[in-house]
Order: C-alpha cells, then structure tokens, then sequence
C-alpha cells in the first residue's frame, strides 16, 4: 500500500463557509428550474388540449350516431349519401395491416438483435446497428411508393387475383420500416442482462444456444415485449404507408390481398377532402382519431410498463 | 480439532500466532495421538488439478505467470493474495472459463485426475458439467423461480428427468443448508432471496449437476458475517463428497476453513502449504508480510 503520510506539496485556498454570491446563484437556479417547468408544461398541455378536442367532438358525434350503430355495424360511408357508421371495416384494416407488419417484423427483429448482441463483434455491431436505425429514419412517403410500385407489382406475379391496392403488401413494407425499432430495443435489453448471467450458465456446462435462450432472453423478456409493443404502436398509428398503398376502400374483411383502408388512411382522406367544420363528416375524423389515440396510449402505457419492470429485474 | 491442536503447540514453541478459530482449544488431549491422525490424513492425501507451467493473459497483460501447484482431492483448497494478483484468473483457468473473455490466452497445463485440460479435444462444456463455480456475487437467474434455478444446469444441458426433478431440488437444497428456508416457497423467484440465500442457492445449483469439483470466488464477500459462517460450515461438509477451492481475500476465512493455502502475488505462486504451516510460519518473507497485514 502507498503511504500517505507525505505533506500536500501544493497549497490550496481554504474554503470560506459564507458563500459569496448567493443571491445570484439562487435567482440562477430559480430561472433554470421554471424554464424547465415551462417547457414541460407545454407539452403536457398540448397533450391535454388535444385530448380534450377530441372528447369533445367524440360526445358531439354520438349525439347523432348511437353508439351501438358504430359498434354493430359493418359498413363504414360516412361520405356517401346513404350513411353507415360502423367502426369494423376501418378498425379490421388497421388490425390486419399492423399484424401483417408484425409478423414480419418480429423474427427479422428478434434474430437480429440475438445477432447483434450475442454473436456479433463489437466491430460488426458498432457498424449494423446504426445501419439498421438507418431504416427507420426513411421516409415513410418513400416506404409507401415502394409498396405501391415496386412491392405490390412483384408479388402479384407470386399471389394470383392481388389487386393493385392491398393490405399485405404496404403491411410487409410496414414490417421492414419497423424492424429496426424491435431489433434495437431489444438489443439494448438483452444487451443489457449482465454478463454474469451468461457466465453462471457456462459454468453449469450450458453451451451457447441454451444459454441464450433459457436465460439470456427470458431474462431480456420483458425488455423486448416492450419493444414490440411500441413497434405495435407505431404500426397502428402509421399513415402514409397505407394511404398509398392499401387502397381507400373501408371493407370488412380480413382478406389480405384486396383494397381496405386504414383508420389512419380515412383520417387522411377526410382531412383532404372538404369536410365543412362542425358536419358530421367532420366529426367521423375525431371519433376515428379517438379511437386511434386510445389504441397506441393504451400500447404505449403497456410497454412503459414493461419496460420499468425489466429495469426492475435487472 | 486435530490441526488446531498442533497449531496451538507451534505456537507455544513460539511461532508467529495468527487467530485460526473463534473458539480455543478445548480439552486436554493427547498431543500423540492428533499428530498421528494428522500425519495419516497427509499421507492418503490425493490430487485432484494438478497445474504445469500456467500462465494466463487477458490481450497483452500477463494475469498469472508460471504457477504449477497441486489441488488436493476431497480438501478445502484456499487461494489468497491481495486484490489483482490473479486469484480469480487462476480458477477460472480450471474449468476453462478464463478464455470466455474475449483477448484472454492461457498457456500451460492443467491436469484433471491427470487429464490435461487444455489438450485439443477437451471440450470445456463438458469440463464445466463436472468443474463447479460459484461467483462473488450471487447470480440467481432472475427469469426462474427458486425451483427452476436448482434444476437450471440440467436443463440447461438437457439432463433433467422429469420424474426425479424434486428428489434433485430437495438433496441440492439440503446440502447447500438452504432447504428448511425456502421449502414453503419454491415458486417465488431465485432473486427475491436475501444475498446470503442467494448465495447458497448458487452452491445448490452448482451442486444439482453433481460436480466433482466447487470452484469458490470469494462467495462470501457479498455476505454478512452470520451468513458468512452457515457457508464455511457448509464447506466442512461439502469436502467429504467435492474438492473445493476457495478464493478468499479474508485470511481468518482462508485459515478457518481450508486445508491449504496457496499465496499468490502478482500473478506469482509465492507458496503453497498446508494452512496451518503456513499461517504460522510462512517459508517466504512476502508470505509472511502478506499474513500479518504488512501489506495489502
Ligand atoms: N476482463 C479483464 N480484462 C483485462 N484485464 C483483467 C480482466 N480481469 C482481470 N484483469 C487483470 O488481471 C489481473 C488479475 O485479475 P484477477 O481478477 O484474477 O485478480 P484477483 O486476484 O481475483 O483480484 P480481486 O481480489 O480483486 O478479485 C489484474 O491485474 C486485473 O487487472
Ligand atoms: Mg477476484
């Protein structure tokens, strides 16, 4: 061990124990501490104004249209002349546009960032990774062209009588866009599990595949489910993908390879045309916004939750 | 009894005295007779790793240099050093797991019941089924329940039958003395257990896959002193079935439980003794200096 019984060769001020200048440093720390409350507080308002718009027109539009009408039935013509308010079609379209981009995303995600993280040299992540954080920042409009003009093209030479809009097709590129999102949250999770686990399971005579399976992402579990229910969200909420390449069609159906629209995609289509403020197509576009913002929040919770639970774990 | 006696002798001969058990001898016995009992448990005395010329890396930086020692069968094999000497790097050069650190090299021979371990061929999976760890920190896997981190090593290698799953928890469970604690709750998880009984949760499942060996990294470090005492007592049972080996950084630890003692310095093997000879009197001036707090 060192000694540490040499004398201190530089001479250091004493320390006064009457601060100098507290006025100053408390009107400081005064300004930064309500700049930060200001600046939370917008978005929370914003937030809550938006909320609270949509309630609004929510209660206004089952004035006119009883709520077992937009339950039961299963049309959707809000533009037409004869009128039918059935929340189905558009709700089955963005169910089955955002399960089809799930069920590509998820392996796709999933494997890569087992990859990434447990076989993949810190050179290869450090390069991949960012990479493939590359993809979500594409524009969506650019995802939808490609659905619709690349995509859908090539797999109707594959699937026969697949129209030219669609579900599965925007669904699968849906699914590319979101594979980054799963693929490096879940990263991070199992990235996260410390090494000591990994090492526990070596010196029970685990080989490498078990290891990671039975105790490296049961671990991360939580972790991930996060990340897919976020990747979930974005899905639900996406717009651009579907409004271009899924056709505008609200249709009740779950067949894949005919048109459909999306809750997101009719929003889009209602904002464009002129819908007079304060009609009842007006209103559809808020109680279809509600009904959106309610699915992706109650995601977005769910995830949260998770998400404080991994940390918990670990 | 027999070891403290002697101990207890040397030092009225005059030897340095370093405190080897709480209590003092008890009894008047016969001086005669414990050295004969002694001298008989030296000489059937058997080796299980022998190492040959060791020396380990990690990238550039020589962790150990050149040690060969003997780590005896069915004993308690204690390794002590100040911190970054190596302790930790020497035992996981017995169950191969030095080289699961990316950059880490080993070079040299360990022998297992005369096996070279680090001949082509060894797989050191199959080394590990039967070379034990337990870690400083106690990692229960958070994922399993109690039940399942026991039965984790043979499911992690596809050993588990069924039908003796709870003859295996409950024996593992016994032996590491954590069975009457956590019967009542063998589905909570492994990690809502305090630290001691992580701890030996950790020794059950090492134990689970029957091992010949338990390689220790000072499992005590995270512990408290009473916990501390129910895993040496542990350790007095666990040697007539497993050779152990102990890394400690505590030497009353180190003189308490173990029948030898190996003192490493920088990488170096300084000396390897029988405990008791070398507590009080070490063949080495570092030895010496180490054991009496001059440094470190
Ligand atoms: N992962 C690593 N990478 C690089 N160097 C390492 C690594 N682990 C240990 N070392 C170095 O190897 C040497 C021996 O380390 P080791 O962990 O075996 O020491 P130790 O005796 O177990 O110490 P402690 O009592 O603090 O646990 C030290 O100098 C340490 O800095
Ligand atoms: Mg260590």
């Amino acid at each position: 061990m060192m000694d540490n019984t040499h004398k201190q060769s530089i001479s250091i001020e004493r320390i006064p124990l009457e601060e100098a200048s507290r006025g100053i440093r408390l009107f400081k720390e005064g300004l930064i501490k309500y700049l930060l409350v200001f600046c939370s507080l917008v978005s929370i308002f914003t937030t809550v104004g938006i909320i609270l718009v949509l309630a609004f027109e929510t209660i206004e539009f089952f004035k006119v249209v009883p709520l077992r009408e937009f339950l039961l039935d299963t049309e959707w013509t809000p533009l037409f002349y004869e009128k039918h308010f059935g929340i189905w079609p558009l709700l089955l379209g963005t169910v089955l546009t955002s399960a089809i981009a799930i069920v590509v995303a998820l392996p796709f995600g999933i494997f890569a960032a087992i990859y990434l993280s447990e076989f993949a040299s810190e050179r290869v992540r450090k390069i991949v990774k960012p990479a493939l954080e590359l993809l979500a920042g594409v524009p969506t409009v650019i995802y939808g062209y490609f659905a619709l003009l690349i995509v859908t093209p090539f797999l109707q030479n594959v699937i026969p009588n697949l129209s030219g809009f669609n579900s599965i097709s925007p669904g699968i590129v849906m699914g590319i866009m979101i594979i980054p999102l799963i693929s490096s949250l879940s990263e991070d999770a199992i990235y996260a599990v410390p090494q000591g686990l990994r090492e526990g399971a070596y010196a029970l005579g685990g080989r490498k595949l078990p290891t990671i399976f039975r105790v490296v992402i049961p671990t991360a579990s939580s972790g991930i489910v996060a990340a897919v229910t976020l990747a979930i969200s974005r899905a639900l909420g996406e717009t651009m993908i579907v409004t271009i390449a899924a056709g505008q069609q609200p249709r009740f159906t779950l067949d894949p390879r005919v048109p459909i629209e999306t809750m997101t995609a009719f929003i889009v289509q209602v904002g464009l045309g002129d819908a007079p403020t304060g009609t009842l197509e007006y209103k559809t576009l808020f109680v279809v916004g509600s009904m959106l913002f309610l699915m992706t929040f109650v995601m977005n919770m769910w995830s949260q939750r998770l998400k404080g639970r991994f940390q918990q774990e670990i | 009894m027999e070891s403290r006696f002697i101990l207890e002798t040397k030092c009225k001969r005059g030897y340095k005295y370093i405190e080897i058990a709480s209590e003092g001898i008890s009894g008047n016995f016969n001086l005669f007779k414990a050295g004969k009992v002694e001298e008989q448990r030296l000489s059937s005395r058997k080796t299980k790793f022998r190492t040959e010329g060791l020396s380990a890396w990690f990238g550039s930086h020589q962790a150990l240099n050149n040690i060969s020692m003997k780590i005896l069968k069915n004993e308690v094999n204690a390794i002590i050093g100040p911190s970054g000497c190596g302790k930790s790097t020497f035992i996981r050069c017995l169950n191969r797991m030095h080289e699961v650190v990316p950059g880490a090299r080993v070079y040299g021979h360990v022998y297992l019941d005369e096996k070279d371990l680090y001949e082509d061929g060894i797989d050191p999976v199959l080394l590990r089924r039967r070379v034990g760890m337990v870690f400083q920190k106690p990692n229960p896997f958070p994922s399993m329940n109690i039940r399942e981190n026991v039965l984790s090593g043979l499911k992690l290698t596809h050993r588990l039958k069924k039908d003796e799953a709870d003859e295996i928890v409950e024996s593992a469970l016994q032996q590491a003395a954590l069975w009457d604690e956590v019967k009542e709750r063998l589905n909570k998880p492994g990690t809502s257990l305090s630290g001691g009984q992580q701890q030996r949760l950790c020794i059950a499942r090492s134990l689970a896959v029957n091992p010949e060996v338990l390689l220790m990294d000072e499992p005590c470090s995270a512990l408290d002193p009473v916990a501390t005492v129910r895993i040496e007592d542990l350790l007095h049972k666990l040697k007539e079935q497993y050779t152990i080996v102990i890394v400690t950084h505590s030497m009353s630890q180190a003189a308490r439980v173990s029948d030898q003692t190996a003192f490493l310095l920088m990488g170096e093997l300084i000396e390897v003794e029988q405990t008791n000879n070398l507590f009080t009197h070490p063949r080495d001036k570092r030895t010496e200096d180490y054991i009496t707090g001059k440094f470190g």
